[in-house]
């Protein structure tokens, strides 16, 4: 339930900053070997990642934005993860989730899983860290995570003091059994489970909160040493965990970086070991500058244009095929190979590959460049209002090379005038944004929380839904996305939700542009460094080389 | 700085009461500054620099027939020169965007020239006149003065900027030009202030005083054309400083946008381009340089002229 | 002098309390919602909001936010920021390190200014004085950032005489790249209003009754020419020096300096009115010592000066 979180911590431009969600893992197949020149390798040897300064404190719900929320990670693990290579659910904390109903599940521990103060995890390290975080009091940004389980509204009411501190839906049943009750059918929420706001706590968390923000206790693969403010965090191995993905390394430090220009330039000189995303300026050329060290996958994101459909101008059903228009006049193939240094891949759907329930082509002719075709829907639809359309964007993100490119596009193919509306931060764009006061278009983008169709369409376009910016609302979406949700099993969900993707194609509230793509590299020091589809690196699988 | 060069150029023949000894001269300070400065060949380069830039700016069409806003992606960063269109603007490459980097740079002279020139006039005058206030009557007037001052220097230029520039609900040229105004007149008062004290104390001022001449006419006929010297120099150098501060402003996004075109917005987009695609930051920033080169060398040797120490 | 001392020392606490009060009232009409951008691009929780406003005192009037900040302050409580950290802490981190940048950054500026403004103005019209000039132009008309970049893939990777970025923004030997960058456009500045000054100021009578005289030329120079001429330099160097310490964004940006430029940036970013006060709280105490300092040098320059 969250997008695109900004470079907004980030002083100059970097192309992305991906929210992200659970990323820990990695490493359940035999992967040690890599290439065949690989050196060897020192399993204590600790290596350094490009990172930011948290905003917030190191809690499981508080983990928003991405510097906190990768470490957060790190240091955490919960009932399930997703595969950092085919994206598929598996069982961590948990032994098996089990419903007959998408309403009632019972969770099931298994044994032998410790917090790093050597605590044991049990069923009431998850209840209690539930209820924690749902209470408003606590100030957790992601206490709504939680709103699918029962007895949510008295814990978190929408008006008023909590009447409860515990969600209803919530049982311990002993150590390693409890259960979960949901006011409605949710068909896929284990996969909700993986998400970050759903770790255990240790005990000794709930005496002291704010401390164990600064020095958490987690139970994940790797546990906390230190937080220099503005300099470093330093994790190490836990020696204890009991997860699949156990680290091959001694442990991370995730140094601060002001730019990420200069954390390009430390990785050339292998001062720096693992970065986060080659910043724009250096996009052409880090393919030859780190050869076989570049990394250039796919990530489950997505980058829109919206409409602002709460505006007369686009409340005409006849309107929908002028917004098609304007989708054909972009040129995504040149302007991703061009302006976006390839750093994008071109979108043919409104769910980003990769993620269960994504189908090639649902955005059909419309996500097509075809100039001819652009003006002739225009004109039939009624030709945009004032012929003159504007992007709201946030100039602390890197976007406007490519808004601009846009404009160009729609400008040529249309005559539409197109233009640019730069906003000085994320959170001014943002304010407009979410106050619905954009006249025509604005900047939107949608990061997974968990890789399944549903949190793509749901999540940004059912009516009220958090992030849905354009103000769409369609009866026919909400029944479809509504049905899929009650479907007794995650394979009729993806389906049901296709269905519903095929309204957005009709409809085109948001004009999809193009997926993420992680462009990162490493230095020498490290080999076996892979990224999952939320854009972080599998930490525990990089591997350090003997010195 | 209409108002300064006015009286500077009026400071006439009484003025060198201090150069002393010929005030039989009938020639004004004036006029014998600009019998001087035709002859400099200095001059004569800046002056025509400038109306050159002043005609691209009023008329960019005149230099060239190319849309600066359209792009051709085609085009991406494609080096210069193409000779096969070379009438067609493509002497100096295609930026980012596909499209010419010649035409963005007559058509982004227009901005420039104006935030530059305008914000340039604007804090030399205010500056002028408050360092002058403060440097010439000291006391509460240089408290009040000097301690506002402060208070200014103490706002960073992106939290100043930020708040006025969105004060405003359409970004223009002007609101630009009033925002870098509000922020950088603190500077020049400050020179202002030093140059003054330091000249006030000087025998001719003192002698003029004894010779009963009022305030307002020791004030700008014997101390501002001894203490503008300093003044110019920051002055001119500040110039190119305000064109570049646009850019940064809009990059912040609260500066100059499409459509409007300007060298610092180009600037901006290329500077980290240094090695990929040298020649998109080359030209918009040659053109910054030679502006500010002219205006520099006009300074020196209107200064030169004027300045009644050095004849 | 005393008294004029103790004067102005006065004249701070006004400036002092109209600078912060000004500063927090100006955060306050930054655009955007910081705490409503913690949720990203989805619209915030309201219940969950309004809890954090509560927190951090945002549903209070503004008046009273001041108040209870200014109260802290005297008890020498500069507040928190967002992020739950006490501001001093911030202050107290990157503070230092933008003293040692800026001090190397004026010192280079400094001695490299003065020395060629001076020799220029001696030689006017000479080859050196024609170079200095075509040198500072070229400073002045590169901008900062480019410079920035250029001198980092020089030395820092082409050449490898220093790491291309700060890896530790307190050991001062990392500082001198970023301060050579920082200090070049000042450079020209300084170099420039030397040189005019010491242009005009050599026909002065008092040079010429000098080397009537016969006193040697390095005294004429040194204790009378360069003395008197430095005055609109100092002015610009008072000036600068506050510049310089307000932080340099750009620099810190490329070379990876944690100092003031990138707190105060987050700050302004964040809204965090406490935070961006209490940077300037410190900064204008530097610019009325630097203010003061240059007042006092012009009477040290000039004996015809002189505070009462």
């Amino acid at each position: 339930m969250r997008g695109v979180s900004q470079a907004k911590w980030v002083v100059a431009a970097v192309a992305v900053a991906l929210a992200a969600t659970a990323c820990s893992s990695g490493g359940s197949s035999d992967s040690s070997g890599g290439s065949s020149n690989s050196a060897a390798v020192d399993p204590a040897g600790t290596f350094s990642f490009q990172s930011g300064e948290p905003q917030r404190p190191l809690q499981p719900a508080n983990a928003m934005e991405n510097q906190g929320g990768r470490i957060v990670k790190q240091l955490f693990m919960g009932l399930v993860d997703y595969d950092p290579a085919t994206g598929a659910l598996r069982n961590q904390v948990a032994d098996k989730i089990e419903t007959t109903d998408a309403k009632n599940y019972t969770v099931t521990l298994k044994s032998g899983w410790t917090f790093h103060d050597g605590t044991p995890v049990t069923a009431k390290s998850f209840v209690d860290s539930w209820n924690w975080s749902a209470n408003p009091a606590n100030n957790q940004i992601n206490s709504d995570w939680f709103s699918d389980i029962a007895g949510y509204d008295a814990v978190h009411p929408d008006k008023g003091d909590p009447t409860a501190k515990e969600m209803t839906g919530l049982k311990v049943v002993d150590d390693t059994h409890f259960t979960i009750e949901l006011t409605a059918p949710v068909s896929y929420f284990t996969y909700k489970l993986g998400y970050s706001a759903f770790y255990p706590l240790p005990t000794g968390f709930f005496a002291d909160p704010k401390g164990y923000g600064e020095k958490p206790v987690g139970n994940g693969p790797y546990q906390f040493v230190s937080w220099e403010h503005n300099k470093a965090i330093t994790l190490k191995a836990y020696d204890k965990y009991a997860g699949s993905n156990k680290a091959k390394n001694g442990g991370i430090v995730f140094r601060n970086y002001t730019s990420s220009e200069a954390a390009y330039k430390d990785l050339m000189s292998d001062t720096l070991d693992v970065l986060d995303q080659v910043d724009s300026t250096d996009l052409p050329k880090y393919k030859d500058d780190l050869g076989k060290r570049a990394i250039d996958q796919a990530q489950g994101a997505i980058q829109n244009i919206s409409f602002a459909m709460y505006n007369a101008d686009w409340k005409d059903p006849a309107k929908a095929k002028v917004r098609q228009g304007l989708s054909m006049a972009i040129d995504r193939d040149t302007i991703t190979k061009t302006v976006l240094n390839n750093s994008r891949q071109p979108a043919d759907a409104f769910v980003a590959p990769g993620v269960m329930g994504y189908k090639a082509g649902t955005c059909g002719d419309a996500c097509k460049y075809d100039p001819a075709k652009a003006k002739q829907l225009i004109q039939e639809g009624g030709g945009v209002p004032g012929n003159k359309i504007t992007i709201i964007y946030n100039s602390d993100g890197g976007h406007k090379e490519w808004v601009d490119a846009v404009c160009n596009s729609i400008r040529q193919a249309t005559g539409v005038e197109c233009l640019g509306d730069p906003k000085p931060d994320f959170k001014t764009s943002r304010d407009i944004i979410t106050k619905k006061q954009v006249p025509s278009m604005m900047r939107t983008g949608w990061v997974q929380d968990y890789p399944l169709n549903a949190n793509f369409l749901r999540d940004v376009y059912g009516t009220g839904a958090a992030a849905n910016d354009a103000g769409y609302s369609s009866p026919e979406f909400d029944k479809l996305a509504h049905d899929a949700d009650a479907a007794t099993s995650v394979e009729k969900t993806a389906d049901l939700y296709q269905q519903a993707e095929a309204v957005l194609a009709k409809d085109m509230p948001a004009i999809p542009l193009w997926y993420y793509k992680t462009n990162s590299g490493y230095s020498n020091n490290v080999q076996n460094v892979k990224f999952d589809s939320f854009g972080n690196p599998v930490y525990t699988d990089v591997e350090v080389k003997k010195k | 700085m209409p108002d300064l060069t006015k009286t500077a150029e009026e400071t006439p023949a009484q003025a060198p009461v201090a150069a002393a000894a010929k005030p039989e001269k009938a020639r004004s300070l004036g006029s014998d500054a600009w019998h001087d400065l035709r002859r400099k060949p200095i001059f004569v380069i800046s002056a025509l620099l400038i109306l050159l830039l002043i005609v691209i700016a009023v008329a960019p069409g005149l230099f060239t027939s190319v849309d600066p806003r359209a792009g051709d992606l085609r085009e991406h960063f494609h080096t210069p020169p193409n000779y096969s269109h070379f009438f067609e603007g493509d002497w100096f490459g295609y930026d980012g965007q596909g499209r010419s980097i010649y035409a963005r740079v007559i058509y982004g002279a227009r901005a420039s020239v104006v935030v530059g020139i305008c914000v340039t006039v604007g804090t030399t005058i205010l500056g002028g006149i408050f360092g002058m206030l403060a440097g010439y009557f000291g006391g509460w007037i240089d408290t009040i003065i000097s301690r506002v001052t402060d208070i200014f220097f103490g706002i960073p230029l992106l939290l100043g900027s930020l708040v006025i520039l969105n004060a405003f609900t359409s970004r223009t040229i002007w609101s630009v030009v009033f925002a870098l105004i509000t922020l950088g007149w603190t500077q020049m008062t400050r020179v202002m202030r030093g140059s003054v004290i330091t000249v006030k104390q000087a025998d001719f001022v003192t002698a003029a005083k004894a010779l009963g001449a009022g305030t307002g006419r020791i004030m700008f006929k014997h101390i501002l054309p001894n203490a503008i010297a300093p003044v110019i120099v920051v002055a001119t150098i500040s110039l190119g400083g305000y064109i570049a501060l646009e850019a940064t402003l809009s990059f912040l996004g609260i500066g100059l946008q499409d459509p409007t075109i300007s060298w610092g917005i180009d600037i901006n987009s290329a500077q980290k381009l240094i090695r990929t695609a040298p020649f998109a930051l080359f030209f918009p920033a040659g053109m910054l340089s030679i502006t500010v080169l002219a205006f520099i060398m006009l300074g020196d040797a209107v200064r030169d002229a004027l300045d009644p120490k050095l004849r | 002098m005393g008294r004029f001392v103790a004067r102005r020392l006065l004249q701070m606490i006004p400036v002092f309390l109209g600078t912060t009060a000004l500063i927090f009232f100006m955060v306050h009409l930054l655009p955007g919602d910081p705490l409503a951008a913690l949720w990203g691009d989805k619209a915030p929780d309201p219940v969950q909001l309004a809890a954090l406003r509560h927190q951090q005192h945002f549903d209070e009037p503004l008046i009273q936010q001041y108040l209870d900040y200014m109260g802290g302050l005297f008890t020498g409580d500069f507040g928190k920021a967002l992020d739950g950290r006490p501001v001093l802490d911030k202050i107290t981190e990157a503070l230092p390190v933008t003293v040692q940048l800026a001090l190397l950054a004026f010192g280079f500026e400094i001695v490299l200014g003065i020395g060629i403004g001076l020799f220029a103005g001696l030689r006017r019209g000479k080859v050196f004085d024609k170079s200095a000039l075509v040198f500072t132009l070229l400073l002045i008309s590169i901008p900062v950032p480019v410079l920035g970049f250029l001198f980092q893939t020089i030395f820092g990777i082409n050449l490898k005489w220093v790491k291309p970025t700060v890896q530790d923004s307190t050991d001062i030997t990392q500082l001198v790249l970023p301060a050579i960058v920082l200090g070049s456009l000042s450079l020209a500045y300084v170099a420039r209003l030397t040189r005019t000054s010491i242009a005009e100021n050599i026909k002065a009578d008092y040079v010429r009754t000098a080397v009537a005289k016969g006193l040697p030329r390095r005294r004429v120079i040194g204790t009378h020419l360069l003395r008197n001429s430095l005055i609109p330099v100092v002015t610009f160097l008072g000036t600068d020096l506050g510049a310089l310490m307000g932080g340099a964004i750009v620099t810190e940006g490329i070379f990876n300096v944690q100092g003031v430029g990138h707190a105060l940036y987050q700050a302004i970013n964040m809204k965090e009115g406490a935070t961006v006060s209490g940077f300037v709280a410190f900064l204008v105490i530097v610019y009325l010592a630097a203010g003061l300092i240059v007042d006092l040098l012009y009477a040290v320059l000039d004996p015809r000066i002189r505070y009462a």
